[in-house]
């Protein structure tokens, strides 16, 4: 019996439910096709609400899917209905935060696929083949960013700095 | 509520639109993948290109294999540069284009390097990436490295080694269960990602070895676990070994585990806990209610996942151990108006079970607030619980109905009205009381219906169950207005609904031939040709006399066939002076194997009709069965059975057999195969000893001449037993034959042979292979309608069982019914179950059985056993069945 804990699919969408990244950890979705279907539900089912100040829930086909919206972009993180969404919750916010750092606080699709390799480096250092890796938003980042031509200007300010700096623009935008 | 934030700059409009993959193709990036073939390498651009084809594979375009093959050799190229962030990007592409085994050995010598390089990035990605594409000869080759990192002291290298492990052991196993030393070791790691990766691949290693996990749990409970996902992987490891050890009295091993956990500083595993607490098998309410604490502080909670964690835990619970969550109610009354409507839901669907009678109608008026702005696929999961809160208090029927009839006349797609539809059939037919009042309900509904199948289903519902009321003239109005209103499929049926009043109802026999003979000027052929049926079969040319029973029958009895069958029947029928005879129609509906339900007995059926079986293979056999001489007088075959294995798989010769029952013969087909390529087997016969069955007598067999390798050849075994008598017994077989050797490389066959025997398993002939497994749509209908006539009541003691559900299928299988309307499913911790089968006895009778089981609490099971059959001596038999084992 599988009891390891267990994340199906991670995805990164814009505010129309475009694919950003997306990566898929199991054979629920076999084709691109049932992927995007996937997408598409949940994304319909989720964007009316407010996912932006706490991580939100809901259940889907079978499967607890945990969200966050920051900016333009919508983060999920997918798990059979046996999961513990708690844990979901923190791979979930991992990712969120991790983003945050990488892009230093500029969180939005731009961005994003301005720096999608660092985007991509990051999904792959918080699941591997569904098992969790790590959920430390430090951690990651530092992971991804140690080793990137794209990101050197990183570097110079310490990662928590990078988090202050994310979290007053996170602010800044939600005041505006 | 939240709009998408975008920028609410002026250039708005350019900058949306912009986008480093704008206008991206996949031939042109292909074309730039050769810069990774340059003499000088240019870092930068390399990872530029290399993005945008992961770009593109992440957009979900596909390369061909040439272009993967292409692109994955320059890729392999850059391992030449020593640039890290190329590198990066380098393993990322190698896991996404998935290259095939050829193609791995070129990396290969790059990759090991790298797992042996100084740089712990390298070290760990290498070893990610090439466990990911290895092979199991390859993995031998770098197994005493991946032990190494395994116990190495950067933690990110051991866990790139113990994921990669836990990946492994799905195709690998026999090399990584080498491994459990330094697994064994790296759970004991002080990096607290490590030991949750390390205790993830040790208890998947011996999962198989019952006590190690015992073991290995005791320890962990008592020392340190570091990470909270650890923490979580313990404590269900701890149910697990909770669960198989089964201990019946005393205190549960590791409970106070379990309830310490629910004191941890994190919130994953306080919920992990509570969530393993509720799910112990047999807990206690002392045992729940520390968990039911701490999920109902989850309910108040600002944060969201906690509160949906929390309340779906809870809606479990309920199920069994409503009482326990009653405290909670308070909480999950103000959830109601929880702006996550997936929280407010459960919380909906909760109260509706824990709630009282004296609560129903508080809760049914905050309800109808509620219903107005959620989602359909959250109406009819309230749908489903009002309709089992209405069963459960059927004094509240009233307001219960009246919600569903209000809810039935609002907006609504066609899933949500078929649950609401469904919800109101189920009570009529459960609820005497609800009958005349949702009849009506169903009568408006259809006045305004836009579902054609909702409609004609409604239709012929109220012709089983109208004409049964005080006063059916009242809804032949709403019937005949379909007549004017609606399209040709819901007229058919109208007429169909209104001849079945006629038939039943002899007083209103003038009014309804007056409307019948108004559809015969009907503009649908189907509308006029039933309109005419009817009224030549009832009698509508003017006497009004009672309708013949025969004619009841002809019209609208059931066709005791499963429509699969009469359509290959029909398919086969080829245009002869034979007329089509529907006795030869194969009753015999092929067991689908159960599906194990995700929630037993939630879905009652409604309208549905009987699930049709797939096509079944008993044709073949009749076809087969009357090719032989030798068979072709013992009549019409009434049933074959499943093959039954003889020889354990991977033998000489493998033997199965298929029973055959007849009125007055049983015939035994082995199936054989030779599986030896050196052997041509000929003369193959079974020598059959039925001195354990008594009333057989051996007539005929039919051996097979000849069975080469590898070439199925079947041999026949028949036996005379009294006619009509349900006669069993037991059959040891053996297989003779003479046995040549053959060639190999030329395939002939010697000319001498040796005689020689192989035994086979034995076969016995049971009860059940007398009777066919054929559904009804209805039971209580097809009840009522046997009559009490040949009805044979009695009470049995089945002694201790396992469980409920054990014996339950048990006497299911005895009898080799089928079990109708869901009721094999039997509710977890339910005291007492009733089980409906039905099926057809030898001799081609009905049979209907009602099982009532009880359990007492030494486990002891009572079953009291009704039998209804065409056929007094069936219904004895039946009971004898039982009485006998």
């Amino acid at each position: 019996m599988e009891l390891c804990p267990c994340v199906k699919n991670i995805l990164l969408l814009d505010f129309e439910g475009k694919r950003v990244a997306a990566k898929y950890f199991c054979d629920d979705w076999p084709t691109n096709g049932a992927k995007e279907a996937f997408e598409k539900a949940v994304f319909n089912k989720t964007q009316k609400t407010n996912a932006r100040s706490e991580v939100e829930v809901t259940m889907l086909e079978n499967n607890i899917v945990v969200y966050k919206f920051v900016q333009d972009l919508h983060f999920f993180v997918t798990g059979g209905e046996e999961e513990n969404e708690v844990i979901l919750a923190t791979v979930l916010q991992g990712f969120v935060d991790a983003v945050g750092l990488l892009l230093r606080g500029n969180v939005e699709k731009r961005e994003a696929l301005e720096y999608l390799d660092l985007i991509l480096l990051c999904i792959d250092e918080i699941v591997d083949g569904g098992i969790i890796l790590e959920t430390d938003a430090n951690v990651i980042a530092g992971k991804v960013a140690s080793h990137s031509t794209v990101a050197e200007g990183l570097s110079e300010q310490t990662f928590s700095q990078a988090l202050a700096t994310a979290r007053e623009h996170l602010a800044r935008s939600l005041l505006k | 509520m939240a709009q998408p934030l975008v920028k609410k700059d002026d250039d708005r409009d350019d900058e949306a639109e912009y986008s480093p993959f704008l206008g991206i193709e996949k031939g042109a990036v292909l074309q730039e993948a050769r810069v990774f073939n340059d003499p000088q390498l240019d870092p930068r651009r390399c990872s530029q290109v290399i993005t945008k084809l992961l770009y593109l594979l992440n957009q979900g375009d596909s390369f061909t294999k040439v272009e993967a093959t292409e692109v994955f050799f320059s890729v392999t190229k850059l391992f030449q540069s020593k640039d890290l962030g190329l590198r990066r990007m380098v393993y990322l592409i190698i896991k996404e284009l998935s290259p095939s085994a050829d193609e791995v050995i070129i990396v290969t010598s790059s990759l090991m390097k790298d797992m042996n390089s100084k740089t712990d990035m390298y070290r760990a990605n290498a070893i990610r990436v090439l466990c990911r594409i290895t092979d199991g000869t390859l993995l031998t080759q770098i197994e005493r490295y991946l032990k190494q990192a395994i116990v190495d002291k950067n933690p990110v290298v051991a866990s790139a080694a113990l994921v990669s492990g836990i990946h492994l052991l799905q195709t690998n196993p026999e090399i990584v269960k080498r491994w459990s030393n330094e697994v064994q070791e790296a759970v004991q790691s002080r990096a607290a990602l490590v030991q949750f990766h390390a205790l993830a691949l040790l208890q998947q290693i011996r999962q198989n070895d019952r006590l190690a996990v015992s073991k290995l749990v005791t320890s962990l409970t008592r020392g340190t676990v570091r990470s909270p996902l650890a923490q979580c992987l313990l404590i269900r490891y701890t149910s697990q070994v909770i669960r198989e050890s089964n201990t019946q009295t005393g205190d549960r091993p590791f409970y106070d585990f379990l309830e310490s956990c629910l004191r941890h500083k994190a919130e994953m595993v306080i919920f992990e806990a509570a969530r393993a607490i509720t799910e112990l098998s047999g807990v206690t309410s002392r045992e729940l209610t520390p968990a039911i604490t701490v999920l109902q502080l989850f309910l108040s909670s600002s944060k969201p996942v906690l509160r949906f964690a929390a309340v779906r835990t809870l809606n479990k619970v309920a199920l069994t151990h409503p009482m326990a969550v009653t405290n909670c109610n308070i909480d999950m009354e103000s959830l109601i108006s929880d702006q996550n409507r997936s929280i407010a839901t459960l919380a909906i669907t909760t109260l509706l079970k824990t709630g009282n009678e004296s609560s129903v109608d508080r809760l049914m008026k905050q309800i109808t607030n509620f219903m107005s702005d959620i989602a359909d696929e959250f109406k009819i999961v309230v749908v489903e619980a009002i309709r089992s809160l209405c069963l459960k208090f059927p004094l509240k029927y009233r307001s219960l109905m009246n919600f569903l009839s209000n809810i039935l006349r609002e907006e609504g797609g066609f899933e949500y009205k078929k649950a609401i539809v469904d919800s109101i059939v189920i009570l009529i037919r459960d609820i005497p009381e609800a009958k005349e009042s949702g009849l009506l309900h169903l009568c408006e509904f259809i006045e305004d219906c836009e579902f054609t199948y909702l409609s004609t289903q409604i239709l012929h519902f109220l012709g089983i169950e109208g004409p049964k009321t005080t006063d059916p003239s009242k809804y032949i109005r709403y019937i005949y207005n379909r007549v004017h209103l609606e399209n040709a499929t819901v007229r058919a049926a109208s007429v169909s609904t209104l001849a079945k009043f006629g038939a039943m109802v002899d007083a209103l026999k003038p009014r309804i031939f007056v409307l019948l003979r108004r559809c015969i000027f009907d503009s649908d052929d189907e509308v006029r040709d039933r309109a005419t049926l009817y009224l030549n079969t009832l009698g509508g040319d003017g006497e009004v006399v009672e309708t013949d029973k025969d004619v009841k029958i002809f019209l609208f009895g059931d066709l005791d066939i499963p429509l699969v069958n009469l359509e290959t029947s029909l398919k086969n029928y080829e245009p002869s002076e034979e007329p089509f005879d529907i006795d030869s129609v194969p009753k015999e509906v092929k067991s689908q194997p159960l599906v194990e339900k995700k929630a037993p007995g939630k879905k009652p059926a409604g309208l549905g009709a009987p699930p049709a079986g797939p096509p079944s293979t008993v044709d073949a056999y009749e076809r087969l069965l009357s090719s032989i001489p030798e068979f072709s007088n013992f009549g019409k075959l009434f049933k074959s059975s499943s093959p039954v294995e003889l020889t354990e798989a991977e033998t000489e010769y493998a033997v199965n057999v298929v029973k055959h029952i007849f009125d007055r013969h049983v015939v035994f087909q082995y199936n054989c195969i030779n599986t030896i390529p050196e052997q041509l087997l000929e003369n193959v016969s079974v020598i059959v000893d039925a001195s354990e069955a008594e009333d057989f007598t051996e007539v005929t067999s039919k051996p097979v001449r000849s069975l080469p390798y590898d070439t199925p050849g079947q041999t026949f075994v028949a036996f005379e037993k009294p006619d009509g008598i349900t006669a069993v017994g037991k059959f040891s077989n053996m297989l003779r034959f003479i046995v040549k050797e053959v060639d190999p490389s030329t395939g002939e066959a010697e000319e001498d042979g040796v005689e020689d025997e192989y035994q086979l398993e034995d076969l016995e002939v049971v009860a059940a292979d007398y009777m066919m497994k054929v559904g009804v749509s209805n039971f209580r209908n097809a009840w009522e309608s046997m009559g009490e006539d040949f009805e044979r009541v009695d009470e049995y003691g089945l002694g201790p069982r396992e469980s409920l559900a054990e014996a339950v299928s048990a006497v299911i299988n005895l009898l080799g019914m089928q079990p109708c309307e869901g009721t094999e499913a039997v509710a977890t911790n339910s005291r007492s179950h009733t089980c409906l089968l039905s099926g057809v006895f030898l001799g081609n009778v009905r049979v209907l059985v009602r099982l009532q089981f009880g359990i007492e609490g030494s486990r002891d099971v009572a079953m009291k056993l009704a039998v209804r059959s065409e056929d007094e001596a069936v219904g004895d038999a039946i009971h004898e069945i039982v009485s006998c084992s």
